[in-house]
């Protein structure tokens, strides 16, 4: 087999940089497979990486070269589709954006599913709670009165408001990475306040009331114990906490 | 042979256990949390004016005995003092045990057993306490005999 090159980009010899660093890594992989047991196992291999390789890379190369039947989802592979949220290490990361070089090389690298969601094969899991969660706090934009002939205008400082909550992928780090969510499974979970917030703060919508009281639920906001586990498992690095803590207070100025 | 039945993806399953079974339509939780947050920045001062008064004003900790609380308790502004003390710490606790077994314990089941020993406790303990606190007689007469202090009157 022909051997892949270290990088897609191809540089010049004058260009300075050089050679790529090299290192061995071990990769331990929760496997389940249903069809085969009904208990999971771990799964190791020795990998030589370069230091520009990611964790994704790394089940690539598991993948493609050793074992073709580990699963796991991965679309864009670049950070952006959200597919690949797994555990690393014992935290929430993108396997796509977790270098190998920035966590400790000399342990095996622990590769588990995000927790809290019934596990379907190896490190996939079943979503659909996830968005079912997701879909109650209807996240699209709902508005009142006639459609307008241009579009709905907004200020700088009307869209500063829930910036930081757009960045959302939905790869649920978030959700899975909350302890009080791995309880039941009941609550709405970080991911499903961040993308009420999107538009309970946006001032083109008008039905931030129903979401805020879908989100007054027993099972809504006030389950919230900051942790801040999910702000620490957000891949693109939305302030969480902060989010449901404003979401908490837009329900306690709109009741008290 | 038939075809097995393959479900098409995203068709809305959600996995059984994950659904929510009821929404509630009260503000019980908001309630909850905002009596947190109010009760316990009233109980911090309750609470270190309450160790400062019995453990370092006065004699320090050699002043404590039966006669101290009595003297205490025969001034309303104290006994107003540690009912609020009470009542708050009571409520505050039995709600923070209340949410801690919500959030560990994953029957419903164990949920209901768990939470009928707290607030049986919560009960007993709060209304035994309001009582002590009215009903304190610090030279109870009995037959005849005063007991414990000898700052008592003689009968």
């Amino acid at each position: 087999m022909e051997k892949e090159p270290a990088s897609k980009v191809e540089l010049s010899k004058d260009v300075a940089g050089g050679e790529i660093p090299t290192f061995d890594v071990t990769l331990k992989v929760r496997r389940y497979n249903p069809e085969v047991s009904d208990e999971a196992h771990w799964d190791e291999w020795q990998l030589t990486m370069y230091g520009t390789d990611r964790v994704l890379d790394a089940l690539h190369k598991v993948k493609w070269e050793h074992d073709g039947s580990v699963s796991f989802r991965r679309s864009c592979a670049h950070g952006v589709c959200g597919s690949d949220a797994m555990r690393i290490n014992g935290r929430n990361r993108l396997a796509c954006k977790t270098l190998l070089k920035d966590l400790d090389t000399s342990k095996p690298i622990l590769v588990e599913p995000i927790k809290g969601l019934p596990v379907e094969k190896d490190l996939i899991v079943d979503m659909e709670p996830f968005f079912q969660s997701y879909r109650e706090i209807m996240p699209f934009l709902i508005s009142k009165g006639h459609e307008p002939a241009k579009e709905r205008l907004q200020s700088a400082e009307e869209r500063d408001r829930y910036d930081d909550t757009t960045k959302c992928i939905l790869c649920a780090a978030c959700t899975s990475s909350c302890p009080v969510f791995w309880t039941d499974g009941q609550y709405f979970g970080p991911a499903a306040i961040v993308n009420a917030h999107r538009f309970i703060f946006d001032s083109r919508d008008d039905a931030g009331d129903m979401r805020l009281e879908i989100l007054n639920d027993k099972e809504g906001v006030w389950r919230c114990r900051t942790t801040f586990n999910c702000s620490e498992a957000c891949p693109r690095g939305i302030q969480v906490t902060k989010a449901i803590s404003e979401v908490k207070q837009a329900i306690l100025t709109r009741k008290v | 042979m038939a075809t097995p039945i393959i479900e098409t993806p995203r068709s809305g399953r959600v996995a059984p256990g994950y659904s929510r079974s009821s929404t509630s339509r009260s503000n019980f939780e908001m309630i909850a949390w905002l009596f947190m947050r109010i009760s316990g920045a009233i109980l911090v001062v309750l609470i270190f004016v309450h160790l400062y008064v019995n453990l370092v004003a006065g004699d320090g900790i050699s002043g404590i005995d039966f006669g101290f609380v009595a003297g205490k308790w025969a001034s309303p502004f104290w006994q107003i003092w540690d009912l609020t003390m009470l009542w708050l710490a009571m409520l505050h606790g039995t709600n923070g045990i209340r949410v801690i077994i919500n959030d560990y314990a994953d029957k419903n089941s164990t949920r209901m057993w768990l939470k009928g020993v707290l607030y049986t406790a919560t009960v007993v303990i709060v209304v035994l306490g309001t009582l002590v606190i009215f009903t304190f007689d610090p030279c109870p007469v009995i037959n005849g005999v005063a007991h414990v202090a000898d700052y008592c009157p003689t009968p």
